[in-house]
């Protein structure tokens, strides 16, 4: 078992520090689903939007700017496609959001596609992650360390805000019932753009974290983390933070030790069958609430 | 979605009008395919309508699933490369096979069904009706997957239905490029050098009659006339009762479960023609481009057409592919008409201004071209006398002023 630990600590490694940048993105599916009902297909395609404005700052401006330029671009790209797709379909159905939401995903990558004229564009190098360092035997990046630290610290500060702060407490109850908490006065509006806000804070932070291993950005490559992602949430019951966490690690570490036995092929389909096993034996997840259909 | 009989001599001049405009459609395609000069339009009219037709029959059969059926799926992309690697499998002739499969290290597979056609019927009609063979083995291949697929994943609801669905498109994609299966599939190489479009054209005492366009255009209307004659039937009937409301459907007699299974395989089986279709149209097939932007494209274009209305599919996948490929070419020129230079006009800006169009569509006129209606003449005829639906307003309007005038008993 040590040895076998050995051999594979590079992949263990990477498995977590994948985890990790999956368990970031992850957060912004389950709190929306859990507030909307919605799968937000154009999550996965922020967080390439985050990687591609942080390629361009980097060019104008220092380091210390263009983090948190980042970061505020995305935030604001998140509240502007929830105000400008999501919101005018409020009362429509669930599958209106739904393509809305697919189609906010073809716009940005579309978009990207015309901005960086279909060229793969270079990662910068971000001066403390990209150190390498050797851990039992096994050279690795910085970030490799950074990213679970990072994410627990984010995720217990994230849950705290949820259970202690006023709009935690709002976005509780709205994810409980929509119309109930309407009805206690709760403005929906506000809630519903907090819950984009804190998700595309926290798909920044992802970014700049899971593309310091990628040497490129090209405009699909949201759509394969971001569905992972997704699958994390649903794996770990859609609407629990806790279990999106949970989720996302074993993802990360399940498909990178997948990669070691030379399956690569299937690292991707790994996670889809992942999701098809638990739809069928557990819809609701690990720590999923049972919901039950009322006719 | 209520179904008013007409008197029969009405629907006959319907039925007869209908069939003159297709005769006379299949006669022009006929006179392009063999007379017409090859000129820019003819040059961009041919690949166009091939690749619109074989869109039409994909949106069609995505329609079925999820405007007929209320099944959000977004496996097409997935039957769609069954179908397309079933199709190129079955077709490369013996002779290429070591060439194609190369990389591969050769090939398990040592027959193909348009050459064995064509050693006893003859080399064009050979290669002709063994491309038709191919293209239904794969819809039955793409048919069988989808059964095995269905019993797990129709028991699932709306979005997880969907997620689950577009796992197994990503599966599917992923056993493919297996380099295990290479010997089959070809691994993450490319296959080639199988029956084409081009290659449709049938020896008649020594003059070639060729179908480069005719063909995929009548396969996907013959599919899609097979799936307007299921939805009007008792099975569509159940389908639309379906989607209305499950529950019901299920308190009327429906079993639920059967007739998810039969719309699933059926649209699967379409969409592995479809994928048949697009091989042929491609004349090179790679699993790496079965993405799922691919279904999302064919989704776009169910939502621009309208959920729930084949015509509408059909006119939105012409619309696209045609504004895609052809009229909207210009906006990556770099100029306009070719004269006046305008700086944002570079690559990739026709894709940006679709998309912003089909997000004004979805958000604004989430009906798209035709909601749930169908064409019909006498919808044609009602549009050409009364375009904006001036005299319509007018009408409703005077019987709503005489229901007022009666102390709108009528009402309540």
């Amino acid at each position: 078992m040590i040895e076998f630990l050995h051999t594979n600590m590079a992949y263990l490694l990477n498995g977590i520090s994948v985890g990790g940048q999956y368990a970031l993105i992850a957060i912004g599916y389950t709190m929306v689903y859990g507030v909307l009902r919605l799968i937000n297909f154009a999550h996965g395609d922020v967080f390439m939007v985050a990687g591609l404005v942080m390629i361009y700052a980097t060019t104008a401006m220092p380091m210390y700017i263009s983090i948190p330029l980042v970061l505020v671009a995305t935030v604001v790209l998140g509240f502007l496609i929830e105000r400008a797709a999501y919101r005018p379909l409020r009362s429509a159905p669930r599958m209106s959001v739904m393509i809305s939401a697919i189609g906010v995903s073809y716009l940005l990558q579309n978009c990207a596609l015309y901005f960086t004229g279909g060229l793969p564009q270079v990662y910068p190098s971000i001066p403390f992650l990209s150190e390498s360092v050797t851990i039992w035997g096994a050279t690795t990046k910085m970030v490799t360390i950074v990213t679970p630290i990072l994410t627990l610290v984010l995720v217990i500060i994230l849950v705290l805000l949820l259970k202690y702060t006023k709009i935690g407490m709002a976005m509780r109850a709205v994810s409980k019932d929509f119309e109930a908490s309407q009805l206690m006065g709760i403005k929906i509006d506000m809630v519903i753009s907090a819950t984009f806000v804190i998700g595309c804070f926290l798909a920044a932070v992802g970014s700049l974290l899971y593309f310091t291993n990628y040497s490129s950005v090209i405009p699909t490559s949201g759509a394969m983390p971001g569905l992972k992602a997704f699958v994390a949430a649903v794996f770990g019951g859609i609407g629990s933070i806790p279990g999106a966490v949970i989720g996302a690690f074993i993802i990360g570490i399940c498909e990178n030790i997948i990669k070691g036995l030379g399956w690569t092929t299937f690292s991707d389909a790994f996670s889809f069958a992942l999701l098809i096993v638990i739809l069928m034996v557990k819809p609701t997840g690990i720590f999923g609430e049972k919901a039950t259909d009322k006719v | 979605m209520e179904k008013t009989l007409k008197p029969r001599s009405e629907k006959k001049t319907e039925n007869f009008i209908a069939i003159i405009c297709l005769v006379a459609f299949y006669v022009l395609l006929f006179l392009l395919d063999n007379y017409l000069p090859r000129n820019s339009f003819t040059t961009m009219l041919i690949p166009v309508l091939q690749k619109s037709s074989i869109f039409a029959l994909v949106c069609v059969s995505m329609n079925l699933l999820n405007g007929f059926t209320g099944l959000f799926s977004l496996g097409q992309a997935g039957f769609m490369l069954i179908g397309a690697y079933v199709y190129a499998m079955l077709s490369i002739p013996d002779e290429y096979r070591e060439a194609v499969y190369q990389y591969s290290g050769g090939t398990n597979i040592h027959f193909s069904i348009p050459e064995m056609l064509q050693g006893v019927i003859g080399q064009s009609a050979g290669s002709f009706f063994g491309a038709i063979i191919c293209i239904i083995i794969a819809g039955i291949i793409a048919g069988i997957f989808a059964a095995l697929i269905g019993i797990p994943v129709l028991r699932l609801k709306s979005d997880y239905l969907a997620i689950a669905t577009l796992g197994f498109a990503e599966i599917i994609r992923a056993v493919f490029q297996w380099d295990k299966l290479g010997k089959i599939t070809n691994g993450s190489y490319q296959l080639r050098k199988y029956t084409a479009f081009t290659d449709m054209n049938i020896n008649i005492g020594g003059n070639v009659i060729k179908f480069t366009s005719i063909f995929p255009v009548f396969i996907a209307m013959l599919c899609i006339l097979f799936i307007i004659l299921l939805i009007n039937s008792s099975y569509g009937r159940a389908f639309k009762a379906i989607r209305d409301d499950e529950i019901a459907a299920e308190a009327m007699g429906i079993n639920l479960f059967k007739h998810k299974q039969m719309s699933f395989i059926i649209s699967s089986f379409f969409a592995g023609a479809g994928g048949a279709l697009l091989a042929m149209y491609q004349t090179t097939i790679q699993a790496m481009a079965f993405k799922t932007a691919m279904t999302y494209e064919i989704l776009l274009i169910v939502v621009i057409g309208g959920i729930g209305s084949i015509s509408g599919s059909c006119i939105a996948s012409f619309l696209f592919i045609a504004c895609n490929e052809w009229w909207l070419r210009f906006l990556d020129s770099g100029s306009l008409f070719g004269i006046v230079p305008v700086p944002f006009f570079r690559d990739g800006f026709r894709k940006v201004v679709f998309s912003v169009v089909i997000m004004v569509i979805v958000l604004f006129f989430s009906k798209g071209i035709m909601g749930d209606k169908e064409i019909s003449f006498k919808g044609i005829g009602g549009f050409l006398k009364d375009p904006f639906g001036a005299k319509r307003r007018k009408a409703k309007k005077a019987v709503a002023a005489a229901a007022a005038a009666e102390g709108g008993e009528g009402n309540e």
